[in-house]
């Protein structure tokens, strides 16, 4: 009867109207160019069960979020991500945005501290403070949350290969605060495998990464009890020019491939993997988002269940920080970017992540000055406030669209991660350069649509003006090198260097054998120790890792 | 006509560097990729090597005023003035004027279309 419902409705009322005036796309498709149809019914939906795919918020299988209340109970995390120049500016900007209601922080790194190196290694010229806050030893973390109490506040840092380095760092500080590791919250990244995916940024090759991922998994477990040590991240995969479906498949790949290394070291998973957080990016198309977490929610959940034998509902249930889609802003008419924040943070929140970070307008440009980033603050503060979306629970879960697609996207994201299984995992999928590869097609392919018109970026390739009057940027100045450069070395003379050798060289020995590194590296940062010594010191045994470059 | 397509500094925002190589491969060119984290020393050694006419750089991180004028300064000292530098990424419209006055020949920011910067060099190699 229903098929027959939809079938008539086509037959008898769409066709007539389509020949007098046809659709105007011969096809309409996602964002990431997955086809979508005129109009989804419940026929659409064929043994489609209630309890098997939706069930409660809080309740197996996830899809309508991972808490029974929601935001009802809670509102999620307004987590900006910032960071810039030296740790004395850094310092001024999160009490500036504690002030103005931000409730968590997360630290943007320079470029340097990224890749494991101190501010005056040759590498470092033209980028210290530039790209995020430059951090080579405990000294710069102290000023950094000079005065930010860190028992009330928690804090994600992005960090990935000396993410354990960093997590010593922030442990340090909290200890002088008086904070002990049971009461400390935060995230580290600590993703490498997006990282050769995606991101960049690594040091060291896929083993012994993994080795000190698994052993900050470890270490948390035991010491640190509210630290999240991973946030496996799709959206540097997604930045790099991934689909939807690539993202939401390649992180959940990647999310299995640490938990099976956890195991692999003999940790059992329900004592690890109810710290294991996601993150995600936000893009413009904005049902394909919503649908695309809870997909994620649905599969994490089956596959914790069903693969890795968790018995504890909280390895099953994925939790996300989400930051909307840098790559989606323009440089053209950049006051436009307001508007497509605020669509991608509306998807975030509808798609029931626990923090976010919303973009500010002048990010095609530079990092974010203080309106800039007052403005993405207060776009989440209208969401949240004034918008009415939080005030139930999944408010658009049981809709046709919807529903399908995330059925949709949960299938082609099982089809890639089948794929990658067949390959050895993701490790191996990586050194065949499968993920790298399948990104890289899928950003020619976008930027093919929009040169043709077939994809419109407003501003860009459709409603375009002369623009004269620039907007006000942030400048980093080149005192910043010079300021950090000389903290650093007064920093090297003023510590017991002996002290500090002695540290390395036992961080060097644990590397070399199979003990914890986390220990030996938080007394090397409580002796003053840099990033890059530290880096350095494990580079001599673990060596670099170096890609083929293709195009 | 060999072009470079580099990436200087350390990040690894190599999306765009890609997709402007594959599109002036496919418009015909012969395209040689770095890959990322290249000092301007390794820059301008493979422009050499390789004996391309135009280099492309691919900047994201900040580190635009440093490593553009660092090029152009290697390449004039290794008498190669007749490579040409243009470049993309992240880069403040006053940073814009200011490099085209050091010498690079044009920067391409977020948003230009593929068929904007082949168009580009294919006038630029005629010329």
């Amino acid at each position: 009867m229903k098929e027959r419902g939809k079938k008539k409705w086509e037959e008898e009322c769409l066709k007539p109207q389509l020949s007098r005036s046809p659709e105007r796309q011969k096809r309409f498709s996602t964002i990431s160019d997955l086809e979508i149809p005129a109009l989804v019914c419940p026929d659409d939906l064929t043994g489609w069960d209630y309890e098997s795919k939706l069930c409660y918020p809080g309740m197996y299988p996830f899809t309508r979020g991972v808490y029974p209340s929601m935001y009802r109970g809670r509102l999620w995390t307004m987590r900006q991500f910032s960071g810039f120049g030296t740790p004395k500016d850094t310092n001024k900007r999160y009490h500036y945005l504690l002030s103005q209601g931000q409730t968590g922080l997360s630290v943007a790194f320079h470029l340097p501290t990224l890749y494991g190196r101190d501010s005056d290694h040759p590498l470092s010229k033209g980028e210290v403070g530039v790209c995020g806050v430059a951090v080579d030893t405990l000294k710069d973390m102290e000023t950094i949350f000079h005065g930010i109490p860190l028992d009330k506040v928690t804090t994600s840092m992005t960090i990935n290969g000396p993410a354990s380095v960093l997590l010593c760092m922030y442990l340090a500080v909290a200890e002088k605060q008086g904070v002990s590791k049971k009461q400390v919250g935060g995230t580290i990244q600590n993703d490498i495998l997006k990282e050769y995916i995606a991101q960049k940024s690594w040091i060291f090759p896929p083993e012994p990464s993994m080795r000190l991922i698994v052993d900050s998994f470890e270490y948390c477990a035991n010491e640190v009890p509210r630290w999240n040590p991973i946030s496996i991240s799709g959206y540097h995969i997604r930045e790099a020019g991934a689909t939807a479906v690539q993202e939401l498949a390649f992180t959940l790949r990647d999310g299995m491939e640490y938990v099976q290394a956890g195991i692999d070291r003999g940790l059992l998973v329900d004592k690890f993997a109810p710290r294991l957080s996601f993150f995600f990016n936000a893009h413009n198309d904005f049902f394909e988002e919503v649908a695309k977490y809870r997909a994620a929610r649905r599969i994490w959940a089956k596959v914790m269940k069903e693969r890795f034998g968790a018995k504890n509902p909280e390895s099953m249930r994925l939790r996300f920080h989400t930051q909307t889609a840098g790559c989606s802003l323009t440089a053209q008419q950049p006051y436009v970017n307001v508007a497509r924040v605020t669509i991608q943070a509306l998807a975030a929140v509808m798609g029931g992540t626990q923090s976010l970070h919303t973009n500010s307008l002048d990010e095609t440009y530079a990092l974010p000055t203080e309106q800039a980033a007052t403005i993405a603050l207060r776009t989440q503060q209208v969401i949240a406030e004034e918008s009415g979306v939080a005030n139930t629970i999944d408010p658009l879960g049981g809709s046709y669209f919807v529903e399908w697609l995330t059925d949709r996207m949960e299938a082609e994201a099982w089809k890639y991660i089948e794929t990658i299984d067949k390959m050895g995992g993701m490790i191996e999928a990586i050194k065949l350069g499968f993920p790298q590869r399948e990104i890289a097609d899928a950003a020619y392919r976008y930027q093919k649509q929009v040169d043709r018109q077939e994809k419109i970026i407003v501003g860009v390739n459709k409603y375009c003006v002369e623009e004269k009057s620039a907007i006000p940027l942030l400048r980093i100045a080149p005192r910043v090198e010079r300021e950090q450069v000389q903290n650093l070395r007064r920093v090297r003379k003023e510590r017991d260097n002996r002290a500090v050798q002695k540290c390395l060289a036992r961080i060097e020995s644990a590397a070399s054998g199979k003990d914890n590194l986390v220990p030996y590296i938080l007394d090397a940062v409580k002796a003053y120790a840099s990033v890059g010594e530290i880096c350095d010191t494990l580079r001599q045994v673990f060596g670099e890792y170096k890609e083929v470059a293709g195009f | 006509m060999r072009i470079l397509v580099a990436k200087p500094g350390l990040d690894g925002h190599d999306r765009g560097a890609k997709i402007v190589a594959r599109a002036l491969r496919d418009a015909g060119f012969e395209v040689i990729y770095t890959g990322l984290q290249q000092t301007p020393e390794m820059i301008v050694e493979s422009a050499l090597q390789e004996d391309v006419a135009l280099v492309g750089l691919s900047i994201l991180s900040g580190a635009h005023m440093t490593i553009f004028p660092e090029v152009l300064r290697l390449l004039k000292a290794r008498g190669a003035s007749h490579i040409k530098v243009f470049g993309g990424g992240i880069i403040p419209p006053d940073d814009v004027k200011k490099l085209k006055k050091m010498g690079v020949i044009e920067i391409f920011l977020p948003g230009t279309s593929t068929e904007a910067i082949v168009e580009f060099v294919k006038t630029r190699l005629k010329s």
